[in-house]
């Protein structure tokens, strides 16, 4: 399926046509003070041609840069495309970004204009006006509390839109005028990436970029005029823009503004959205709502939750594997969808979605089967801001969870010999803004450098490890991402914390802390009696329970990178005790050395190890804790 | 001119005295906060203010307007709102029917008009949901509109039940311990909620709070009771400075 631009090679091009051809259609929605308000396509256009000549009449020219700054609202979009219909290039800024952030953004990318939504945003703005001499105006759209604010490069949203009307009506071309020289090459936006080291870089994309992007996605993951889309992550992020703006436009779908950030789950039930693009976050949300919902639930619906739920998980897996679902399970499928998933999806304002996917990290094989079984195809989705937001997405008929799926029609996916994801196709970007070695050092060889390390298998699919700069070698030099596995040994609810060993060794082991609740219960259930933590975590039949969990994680493997032994650790690994950063994530080092005994053992022929230590409690007490760990060998890779 | 009045009010349950002779004025558009050590009589005060209790002598005079002998309904009508220090929610049922409930002073439809529905029932529950939204978005509980009110955390709570009395449209509001068993967070919003009515929608607030912190930052007047009668009353500084309250507040023999 495939659509023509007609010629609209950019974003105000494409709304002047959507103006036209859908008119009176919903082309935003917000909801404000308990309503859903419209905003037609004609009024949109309306809007963003008024607020674009206000801009001009302030001093807005060719090339100029825009700022914006809130949360997601009809201002937001409006205010990018008034900025882009004037031959300028719009630059979002994250709204919960701290002051050094905002400021360093505003003034790096030379924006004139900040568009900023609130008090909250005006006050980050005009408290460090001083260090920013580039910005002539502030442009606030909610005008609560700031109504005693009086600055010389302060208005508001309505005084900008007043000024366009007069410069219509003084010039009723211009606004077409400037439209109509904007070319698909031109600058649309610079979206800053968040650094994790270093300051952010301004990824310069243009409309053929992102055009691009939208009508490749559509080919392979289709939209329709009129589906309704909900908007509720920042519109300063390049997977928001993809959908919000990009494609919204190319495709004329509706987009739909949440009440507040924390009503956006609320918002998409009453919406009932046939498009849907959320992080790992907020699926994994959904689900676990769902779980603890049915707990409190009464009796009959639970029985059903129990009794069916089964049906779906078995018949995701043969569509999945297979392709086909045998008639009895078919059958069986239809009676659960009526009884269960139906009114379910329902609830969670799913029962219309047609497209959801995933993106941004990995999210755990049970929430995907968790959704397949009711219905949901959700996908995983993979790309950088470099590339306008996607290169990758699961195919609708091999639809597998470790992966990210193939890349989109004309784009070309490959790994370096360092073993870096590189990608190449006319959605990747300009280049950095003022940082060309930078753009060098990304671009090299006419390929996108992505950072990130992988590798494709047999089928073409892509699997996604870690960042390159994580990845560890064997002594043998295969490759691995100890913090991949030890993520996918974490999907398993059993499992708490894992650490992953090999560096330069000559294979990997695992270091693995049970979960104690779900252990000790299912210990329970088992009729396996334990009395501590360290006891538990001994067990044999524990032992063969997270060997299972182990054995189906290594399967996704590679051979050489898979577990060959494990030890379950006696204690958990605490932050009191520096195992872990107040973060939760792993210190590896301290973790190596700490235990240094029983990964020796690992490495060597012993099958049980003698451990005679103190742990030390929160309140400062230490306790001593002696046992024996037996060492768990796995039939990994054969070798 | 003084909003309201209260004049040598005296209450009295058998043999103890609540209230003995106490008298003070708000004015139109003030912060005043009640204080006192417990006992003191400040809740019995609201609750002669609100018509709850119907004091033994003195006069309480509301606009210009004697109220003494109104009942707490009337009274309501006339534009005095408040707040329970024990939350007073209808629990079962939702924030918005608890809110729309709070307007229910200001329907003119009867049970019939009601049911029918079409005509006066219809544009007056447009306008009311229209006000209530208002509130909603000022006080920030736009996603618990459609909670069971029992299901909130306390703080929430307390938050729906002053948006209840902002239903009422109140010229005069009495909050009984707002900030009661919150955290310091819960707090400063409501903090920030209060001064935002009373400098931007100037309402005029009678406030009995614990929380000496809030009552010296927020209140332009402060009256202090101790064993049911006013020994100060004054702005938070000349308050602070009186030796009468320092004994009340930290013990020692209220010697003269």
């Amino acid at each position: 399926m495939t659509v023509a631009l007609a010629g609209a090679d950019t974003f105000p091009k494409l709304l002047a046509r959507n103006a036209e051809r859908l008119g009176a259609q919903a082309a935003l929605r917000e909801k404000d003070f308990g309503i859903w308000r419209e905003t037609s396509w004609r009024v949109y256009h309306q809007r963003v041609r008024h607020f674009s000549l206000g801009l001009v009449a302030l001093g807005l020219s060719r090339g100029g840069k825009v700022a914006i700054v809130g949360d997601n609202r009809p201002e937001w979009v409006i205010a990018e495309l008034a900025a882009q219909s004037a031959g300028g290039a719009s630059v979002g800024i994250y709204q919960d970004s701290n002051l050094t952030e905002v400021g360093f953004v505003i003034d790096h990318s030379d924006a004139r204009f900040v568009v900023a939504e609130d008090q909250e945003q005006v006050d980050k703005i005009l408290g460090m006006i001083e260090q920013l001499p580039k910005v002539t105006h502030v442009i606030y759209s909610d005008p609560r509390g700031l109504r005693r604010y009086h600055h010389e490069k302060l208005l508001s949203f309505d005084e900008v839109e007043r000024r366009g009307r007069e410069l219509a009506n003084e010039k009723p071309r211009l606004y077409e005028e400037n439209v109509a020289q904007g070319s698909g090459g031109d600058l649309a936006m610079i979206c800053y990436t968040s650094g994790t080291t270093g300051q952010p870089k301004g990824a310069m994309l243009s409309f053929s970029n992102l055009l691009t992007m939208a009508l490749n996605l559509h080919q392979v993951d289709p939209r329709k005029p009129g589906d309704e889309f909900v908007s509720f992550l920042p519109l300063a992020w390049i997977g928001e823009q993809m959908m919000s703006v990009a494609t919204a436009l190319a495709i004329g779908f509706t987009v739909n503004f949440p009440e507040e950030p924390e009503t956006a789950l609320h918002d998409i039930r009453e919406i009932g959205p046939h498009v849907l693009f959320a992080p790992p976050r907020i699926w994994e949300g959904l689900n676990s709502t769902v779980q603890v919902k049915i707990m409190d639930t009464t009796r009959i619906k639970r029985f059903l939750y129990e009794r069916l739920m089964p049906v779906g998980h078995k018949v995701a897996d043969l569509r999945l594997k297979h392709g086909r679902v045998p008639f009895f399970w078919r059958a069986l499928y239809f009676v659960a969808d009526l009884l269960l998933y139906r009114p379910l999806k329902d609830r969670l304002g799913l029962l219309r979605l047609r497209s959801g996917t995933t993106g941004g990290a990995a999210l755990g094989p049970d929430v995907f089967r968790f959704f397949h079984a009711m219905g949901v195809r959700l996908k995983q989705i993979y790309g950088q801001t470099e590339i306008s937001g996607i290169s990758c997405i699961h195919p609708d008929d091999a639809i597998k969870f470790h992966t990210v799926g193939k890349p989109i029609p004309q784009t070309e996916v490959r790994i370096s010999e360092r073993g870096e994801i590189l990608s190449r196709s006319p959605s990747v970007f300009i280049g950095y803004y003022k940082n060309d070695a930078a753009t060098r050092d990304a671009l090299s060889g006419g390929w996108l450098h992505s950072g990130d390390a992988g590798y494709l298998e047999d089928d073409g699919q892509l699997v996604v490890i870690d960042r390159l700069k994580d990845v560890l070698s064997l002594a043998d030099g295969t490759q691995f991402s100890p913090q991949y596995i030890e993520n996918r040994l974490k999907f398993s609810p059993f499992v708490k914390e894992a650490v992953v060993i090999g560096k330069d060794r000559p294979y990997l082991t695992g270091l693995v802390c049970i979960d104690s609740a779900v252990v000790g219960k299912w210990a329970e259930k088992q009729k396996i009696s334990y009395t501590t933590y360290t006891d538990l975590s001994a067990k044999g039949q524990v032992y063969d329970l997270l060997q299972k969990e182990i054995d189906k994680v290594n399967e996704t493997l590679p051979a050489a990178a898979r577990i060959r032994k494990f030890v379950l650790l006696y204690k958990e690994l605490d932050a009191d005790d520096e195992e872990l950063t107040r973060t939760r994530k792993v210190r590896r080092a301290f973790v190596e050395e700490r235990y240094r005994a029983i990964i020796s053992a690992l490495y060597g022929d012993q099958e049980r190890i003698a451990i005679d230590t103190t742990i030390k409690f929160q309140d400062g007490k230490t306790a001593r804790i002696q046992a024996n760990l037996s060492v768990r060998r796995l039939e990994a890779g054969g070798a | 001119m003084a909003l309201l009045e209260i004049a040598g009010l005296s209450l009295r349950f058998g043999g103890v005295t609540a209230l003995q002779n106490v008298s003070f004025s708000v004015e139109a558009g003030a912060l005043s906060a009640i204080i006192g050590p417990n006992g003191a009589g400040k809740t019995s005060l609201l609750n002669c203010i609100s018509g709850v209790y119907r004091p033994q002598q003195g006069k309480i005079v509301f606009d210009g307007r004697d109220v003494t002998p109104l009942r707490p309904a009337a009274r309501t009508r006339l534009g005095i709102a408040r707040t329970f220090q024990n939350i007073a929610l209808f629990k079962g049922m939702t924030v918005l029917d608890n809110l729309l409930i709070g307007r229910h002073c200001h329907q003119k439809t009867g049970v019939l008009g009601g049911g029918l529905y079409y005509g006066l029932g219809e544009r007056e529950e447009i306008r009311d949901r229209a006000r209530i939204e208002e509130i909603i978005d000022f006080l920030e509980i736009q996603p618990i509109r459609k909670q069971v009110v029992h299901t909130l955390a306390y703080g929430l709570q307390k938050r729906v039940e002053l948006a209840r009395a902002l239903a009422l449209e109140p010229r005069l509001l009495l909050l009984d311990e707002p900030m009661a068993g919150m955290n310091a967070e819960e707090k400063e919003d409501m903090a920030r909620f209060v001064l935002d009515l009373s400098e931007e929608r100037g309402t005029t607030i009678v406030m009995i709070e614990h929380d000496m912190g809030v009552v010296m930052d927020l209140s332009h007047r402060v009256v202090v009771l101790n064993f049911g009668q006013k020994i100060a009353d004054g702005t938070p500084e000349e308050v602070q400075g009186s030796r009468e309250v320092q004994l009340a507040y930290l013990g020692g023999e209220a010697a003269a």
